[in-house]
């Protein structure tokens, strides 16, 4: 059943960039943890998924199925077991300036202004201080945090905080920004806001995003293409096109289609196997 | 003013106007008003309960022969032997220079010790056993080996300050959030930019908790040192005050001995309080 990236271009924006290089390419990618009383436990079982560039991908599926560590094997701060990662062409061997990524929480240094913040990348990876400033300050302004650059961490809020972490992903111009959970610790109604928002922010910083969530409906709010992964071993069960029009406004929620693509993904995720097997759903929302 | 007007009438009569500045002091900050005021009752009282209750100069002095004899050591030259300045001086030499070495030495090695797991885990349970040991208890070996004079204080004061900040620092680089070294890690940082970036900036809180109990300790290693063995400083002062029955004489030491414990720690939270301001104990300390 798995719908391949260039079988038909899902909306406007990917349909331009479908004859491109993609910017994400795995190839049965398997992840064997080993623990320290040597029992082996399969994080990730034969996965294969391509991403073209200015795509938005989002991986949906319950804990423990494998997308975090999706994620860090992407970001190479976990080395696969077996297989094959590529991004923009090369292999992921280590942490990489092309590859912005935002946590759950958003893990900014209490002790250093928002404006700081962002520019710790640029700090570290040894970015012309003139150039990282002139990119943070376009990037506060996009986040709409222009005024909060000389505030601490601790006078902004739990969304403002993660726009500032988004911007920190950005400053050092990545083309690919990764993104586990980032709206995860917010409450519901700044979560649909921070959505309306991270798609706008896409959409001007013409990035590629693969966003793991697992909220069905962010996940179909924000995708091009939305991955559902199955826990024990994490497997790809499904990649749905998402053909709703962009820019989506928030009552693309109450679309008809909005409905039954999210219906789909739940049957796929509750009914896998046998029937009402209830360790499937955990931490689902 | 439309909240006053709907207020029923025995509230809003004559006393229900605008509270004085005193009023509005007593009910936001009546610490202010309360300490000072606790702080002169119990000195009248004492001042008035000596004389009433005939107890003898030697056993507790009036609050005012406790101001006569410091204003006496205080009049008195700056290099006089019967005055306080010169001893004051070599006890706080004393001090600082103990707690500077002794707390730098702990927190360099605490550090060093702290980045490399294994020696962390080797050396751990010796460092917290040492720590419990009444180290005060050296201080007559210590003079026997380093003699009277400033050296065997310094020393002592070592001792003393050198394990709260080795066992702290280590503490604190233990505690640093793990989510924060996974961030440096994925921005490709080096193990130097990680520990001057986020391993150092996020142990400070407990560095500064050591700190804060070396102080304490300097100048309790002081007095012990030269309870010991000296020649000079507020240590052998109060002995041979006491020695004379000098009763007074020796609360006015104390006195002096207070101050300079009570400037530095105020220093240490001064300094505390601009590098912290981002850690939620001095969020609170403010009062914010």
């Amino acid at each position: 059943m798995r719908v391949q990236a260039a079988d038909r271009p899902v909306d406007t924006t990917a349909a331009a960039a479908a004859e491109a290089v993609p910017i994400i390419e795995i190839a049965r990618l398997d992840k064997t943890f080993v623990t320290v009383r040597n029992d082996r436990i399969r994080a990730l079982d034969d996965i294969s998924l391509r991403v073209r560039e200015r795509e938005f991908v989002t991986v949906v599926g319950p804990s423990g199925c494998g997308k975090t560590t999706l994620l860090k094997i992407l970001a190479g701060l976990v080395p696969p077991s077996a297989g094959a990662v590529r991004v923009a062409g090369s292999p992921v061997a280590a942490p990489r300036r092309d590859i912005g990524i935002v946590f759950q929480n958003p893990v900014l240094l209490p002790w250093r202004t928002v404006l700081d913040n962002v520019l710790l990348p640029a700090e570290v990876q040894d970015i012309p201080l003139g150039l990282a400033q002139a990119r943070a300050g376009e990037l506060l302004k996009m986040v709409g945090l222009a005024e909060f650059a000389d505030k601490y961490p601790m006078e902004l809020s739990g969304g403002m905080q993660q726009r500032a972490a988004i911007s920190r992903a950005l400053v050092s111009d990545p083309k690919l920004l990764l993104m586990d959970e980032p709206f995860g610790a917010l409450d519901a109604m700044t979560r649909e806001q921070m959505n309306l928002e991270l798609q706008r922010i896409w959409r001007e910083s013409g990035k590629t995003v693969l966003l793991i969530t697992h909220s069905i409906p962010e996940a179909v709010f924000l995708g091009d293409r939305v991955v559902v992964m199955t826990p024990r071993p994490g497997r790809i069960a499904r990649i749905i096109d998402v053909p709703i029009p962009r820019p989506r406004p928030i009552d693309a929620m109450g679309d008809p289609l909005f409905a039954r693509l999210t219906g789909d993904i739940r049957r796929l995720l509750y009914g896998q196997g046998d029937a009402g097997a209830p360790g499937l759903a955990g931490g689902l929302s | 003013m439309t909240v006053h007007e709907s207020v029923p009438d025995v509230l809003a009569g004559s006393g229900a106007e605008r509270p004085g500045a005193f009023t509005l002091l007593m009910r936001t900050r009546p610490e202010l008003v309360l300490a000072p005021v606790l702080l002169a009752v119990i000195i009248a009282l004492w001042e008035w309960g000596v004389p009433f209750f005939e107890v003898p100069n030697y056993v507790l002095p009036t609050p005012s022969a406790i101001v006569t004899a410091l204003w006496r050591g205080l009049d008195a030259g700056l290099m006089d032997r019967g005055g306080y300045w010169l001893h004051t001086g070599v006890t706080v030499a004393e001090v600082l220079l103990g707690f500077f070495i002794g707390s730098g030495v702990g927190l360099v090695l605490g550090t060093i010790i702290s980045q490399f797991r294994v020696l962390d885990a080797t050396l751990r349970i010796y460092l917290i056993a040492i720590q419990s040991l009444p180290k005060v208890a050296l201080a007559p070996i210590v003079v026997l080996w380093f003699g009277f004079g400033l050296t065997s204080k310094v020393v002592i004061i070592c001792l003393l300050t050198f394990f709260p900040l080795l066992v702290n620092s280590m503490a604190g680089f233990k505690a640093v959030d793990p989510e924060r070294l996974e961030l440096m890690r994925a921005l490709g940082a080096n193990p130097w930019q990680i520990f001057w970036k986020v391993r150092l900036p996020s142990a400070l809180p407990y560095i500064f908790a050591g700190l804060d109990m070396a102080a304490v300790f300097a100048v309790v290693g002081a007095i012990v040192g030269e309870f010991v063995g000296a020649q000079r400083g507020l240590g052998t002062l109060i002995l041979s005050m006491n020695a004379q029955m000098d009763i007074a004489g020796t609360f006015s030491v104390f006195i002096i001995l207070s101050l300079v414990g009570v400037v530095l720690h105020q220093t240490l939270r001064r300094i505390e309080r601009r590098l912290l301001f981002w850690s939620g104990e001095e969020m609170r300390m403010m009062g914010s």
